[in-house]
């Protein structure tokens, strides 16, 4: 076997030299600078019982306070009372928040790849100086050599603002987040197509005066989407009526009044048909239409034949209530949500379906109407000044060759693509920076991407934990946990717009420090301290909250501030005229911008491919005390659920002879067999032609000592990807498993 | 007065926050939980039906656990709150054997602990830890003999039922149904 440039370092094979407590650098400094530092202007940690944080858990981005007990430790995290995204009640997540602090697993020290004269590659402790030193000089070699343009950044939660920063002002507009086209992509797409705006985070839906919540493979409740699981109990409370169309019965599909146990990948011909019963039955908002909308005439055309019993064909879902669901929708108008979803990158053709989506929202009037779809607002912040950034002359695009022009954000797959060499590039991508986010498991097609990182450079790796992806860097930079640290303000959309402020609780463990330090002392060594201007985080904070009306001696009091709407705008007032960013100045339900791109203006269904005999569709989702892969090994959280299951139809299980509990490996229908086994869960809540299991599992890293081994990965089994012609997204759900009872005998790899 | 607890298992998502909001009040040691969820699948594809419920002990009137500890270590304390004072506890785990709803456990320290109520939260106004997080708000917590409590309010207005009420132990859990 060839040793490949870069092999993958697991951080516990480090043996004696390993990753131990006691060790040279563990301690050496451990943040003294921190410490040391004579008390300033603000106050410390220490000086606080409580202080505020917002959540890093996910990006919901809860915001809370972390109490300490009578020893000062950190004991447990509650919500702010004045959070609107959390209104002062955590999910499991965020209360176990308490675990990624405490996890022993975590990553303690920097550490460079170091070959020994037999061509050995291990992980050597290094400090902080030696660390960035290495990195700013590493970085340095790619600019010389191909320009800063070759330089990217993979990047998911809070730190990451930091390191774009440096980035953008080295000259590099590479950054990309997973959460993009891997996940919610296609619904950004297709709504700016249609309304001339996204929905961003979190998604102005009007949960909790909705009468009518329709859900397509939105698993609220098992996504623990804080305030949208909050609104959809308010929305029980108050009757309104909910539609689940699932393969699975999911725990929202349990809570609707229809479930629509629809065939997967079909649900296309589904929205079509509702669209059809819409337009047919006379149930749309015809004043709203009339007034606001672009390109009805067509669409009537265009879905005229595109009946519930042509649906019925396709989807399996019955004709009548087809119809049925299809008027409570219309009765509910326009306080009625058909619910864009978040990680909607399925089929291939999710921009076209999340088009339907917001085409079906827009016929029922509920887009910008009380029950539907609210316009949030968003606090104005001015950022840190500093000069302009260059001006990049390439980017990850000129590898896309024309494609993907819609796409409006950076496209994680699409930076790997314009890494992997290729004759008609320029220039492709020479240096990856990986902050907190596992691309092993977080892209599909692992293969690939390993490719990709097998022609770097360089990589530098900035996370909490030791995930897969840190056996693949040239540098592991430990970041603190955000209950250590401080971060840029959360200011997020919502019904009224609010600053959040993180600060530390307590001062870092083991030789750990937060991004915005790392960041700045990389910027130090690369000549671009104009770019951080601040010298500390707090001062930065304090300069950019007094420009808003408040302080950072404030928000350390009150954690979140409410500030209030200019406009009262919430929704469109009666008969209001509204412009929208759209080519027409109108909602588009004919998408002209589609048109001008040789992409179909109206969605078309196409069938797509079924699982061949003996195989089941591959379904994930998620279960509501994870995020990803990367809370598996929380002890909080892993105590509540250490592994996956792989759901089996009773039938199916019959026909194979599995029983509950049974250990099974999967294989996918490119022969890849997940690397552990998963143990079956026979259930009826999952149909006959697809499994489902939760995602984030079967991690690889022995250093993750709750979460190695512990059920199967489910990206490692999505090695078919459906790209999407329109923006890049990679769909995921064109992968078929079967079983094997043991796991096969693996041939030796050749050389 | 009569501290009971009201779950509302329609709007229940069994997401376990109670079992880490629980755990991080307490001190509870990881792997071990004073509360649970509960889920059950009744029917056959695509006629199904689910229940979550959020499980704790139901500090019954009539409570076996009390009735069986040989040092007097389980106790009823004002409202009707079934605790255990650690100290007086040997760890024998009758009473463990004797609640039919497994709501003990023998703490790694030799004692037997279990749900309180949040006891120490109340004396300060706060509900339970585990009804203070619940994101869908299904916990309902008060005092069963003030007819304009919260709780009372709800166990009258809903259907519910009760965890083996057979037991004959008059269980203070009322699930809505």
């Amino acid at each position: 076997m060839v040793k490949s440039r870069r092999d993958f370092i697991k951080i516990s094979a480090l043996g004696a030299t390993g990753v131990a407590v006691g060790s040279k650098y563990l301690f050496a400094e451990n943040n003294q600078k921190l410490k040391d530092t004579p008390k300033g202007p603000f106050k410390l940690p220490s000086d606080f019982t409580r202080t505020p944080t917002y959540c890093e858990v996910c990006f919901w981005k809860c915001a809370g306070w972390v109490y300490k007990n009578d020893k000062g430790e950190v004991q447990k995290i509650k919500g702010n009372d004045d959070d609107p995204n959390s209104n002062g009640r955590f999910c499991p997540r965020g209360t176990g928040g308490v675990g990624m602090y405490n996890d022993s697993d975590r990553l303690k020290t920097p550490l460079i790849r170091v070959k020994d004269k037999y061509g050995n590659q291990t992980f050597k402790e290094v400090s902080w100086d030696e660390a960035l030193d290495y990195i700013a000089k590493k970085l340095q070699g790619v600019i010389d050599r191909h320009g800063a343009e070759c330089i990217a950044l993979f990047t998911h939660g809070s730190g990451g603002k930091y390191f774009g920063n440096l980035v953008k002002a080295l000259g590099s507009h590479n950054i990309a987040a997973p959460s993009y086209a891997q996940c919610r992509g296609p619904r950004e797409v297709g709504f700016i197509a249609t309304f001339g705006d996204g929905l961003n985070s979190p998604e102005p839906t009007d949960i909790r005066d909705t009468k009518c919540l329709v859900l397509i493979g939105s698993h609220i409740g098992e996504n623990m989407h804080n305030g949208q699981v909050q609104e959809m109990s308010d929305a029980i409370d108050k009757k309104a009526t909910i539609i689940t169309v699932d393969p699975r019965y999911s725990t929202a599909a349990s809570k609707s009044k229809y479930w629509l146990p629809i065939k997967p990948s079909t649900d296309l011909a589904l929205l079509l048909s509702w669209m059809n019963v819409i337009i047919e039955e006379g149930l749309y908002d015809k004043e709203y239409v009339e007034k606001y909308t672009y390109g009805f005439d067509q669409l009537k055309e265009h879905v005229k034949n595109l009946t519930p019993e042509w649906a019925y064909g396709i989807t399996t879902i019955k004709p009548d209530i087809i119809r049925k669901t299809a008027r409570e929708m219309g009765h509910a108008s326009p306080s009625v949500i058909i619910h864009p979803g978040r990680h909607v990158t399925w089929y291939g053709d999710d921009t076209q379906r999340l088009r339907a989506v917001a085409i079906l929202n827009a016929l029922l009037g509920s887009w910008g109407r009380r029950g539907g779809f609210y316009i949030p607002d968003k606090a104005k912040v001015p950022g840190v000044p500093h000069p302009p950034y260059p001006k990049p002359t390439r980017s990850w695009r000129d590898a896309m060759q024309g494609k993907y022009e819609l796409a409006d954000l950076a496209l994680a797959n699409g930076v790997c693509d314009a890494t992997i060499p290729d004759p008609s590039l320029g220039c492709s991508i020479k240096a990856w920076i990986i902050n907190g986010t596992n691309l092993l498991t977080t892209l599909p097609e692992r293969q690939k991407t390993i490719e990709a990182i097998n022609n770097l450079e360089f990589v530098a790796v900035i996370d909490t934990m030791p995930m897969e992806i840190t056996g693949y860097a040239d540098v592991v930079l430990p970041e603190c946990t955000y209950i250590e640290r401080y971060d840029s303000l959360r200011v997020t959309q919502h019904r009224e717009p609010t600053i959040a402020l993180r600060m530390p609780a307590v001062e870092p463990k083991y030789n750990t420090k937060p991004a915005f330090w790392m960041a700045k002392e990389l910027a130090k060594r690369m000549g671009k301290s104009d770019y951080f201007p601040f010298e500390t985080i707090e001062e930065e904070l304090d300069w950019q909250l007094k420009q808003v009306g408040t302080s950072l001696e404030e928000m350390q009091r009150i954690g979140v501030k409410k500030l209030k709407r200019p406009y009262d705008d919430l929704y469109f007032k009666d008969g209001e005229d509204v412009e929208f960013n759209t080519n027409t100045g109108k909602i588009e339900l004919y998408a002209t911008s589609f048109e001008e791109y040789g992409f179909d203006p109206l969605p078309k269904y196409t069938p797509h491919p079924e699982p061949p005999e003996g195989y089941y569709r591959l379904i994930y989702g998620r279960a509501p005390m994870h995020t990803f892969s990367r809370t598996i090994n929380n002890p909080n959280l892993s105590a509540l659920k250490d592994e996956n299951y792989v759901w089996i139809n009773p039938k199916v299980a019959k026909e194979w002879g599995l029983e509950n509990g049974q250990e099974v490996y999967l294989q996918n229908q490119d022969n890849v067999v997940s690397s552990f086994p998963i143990k079956v869960r026979v259930t009826e809540r999952i149909r006959w032609d697809s499994v489902y299991m939760v995602h984030g599992f079967g991690h690889g890293d022995k250093k993750l000592t709750r979460a190695y081994g512990k059920g199967a990965s489910d990206s490692e089994l999505i090695t078919k990807v459906m790209l999407d012609p329109i923006m890049g997204g990679t769909g995921m759900r064109g992968n078929f498993v079967t079983f094997l009872t043991s796991k096969p005998v693996k041939e030796e790899a050749e050389s | 007065m009569r501290y009971a607890m009201a779950i509302d298992t329609k709007k229940c998502v069994g997401c376990t926050d109670c079992v880490v909001a629980c755990q991080t009040e307490n001190n509870v040691p990881i792997g071990y939980a004073r509360d649970w969820i509960v889920e059950v699948t009744d029917g056959t594809y695509p006629q199904l039906e689910l229940e979550f419920r959020s499980e704790r002990c139901n500090h019954c009137d009539n409570a076996p656990c009390v009735r069986c500890c040989p040092t007097g270590a389980s106790h009823i304390i004002e409202g009707g709150i079934v605790k255990v004072e650690h100290d007086k506890c040997i760890g024998c785990g009758a009473c463990v054997a004797a609640c039919p709803y497994d709501a003990r456990y023998v703490h790694p320290e030799g004692y037997v602990d279990k749900c309180t109520f949040c006891d120490h939260r109340l004396e300060q106004g706060q509900d339970p830890a585990c009804v203070a997080v619940c994101p869908t708000k299904c916990l309902y917590f008060g005092d069963m003999d003030d007819p304009n409590s919260e709780v009372s309010k709800v166990v009258k207005k809903r259907k519910f039922k009760t965890l083996i009420p057979e037991a004959g132990t008059e269980p203070q859990l009322y699930f809505l149904i």
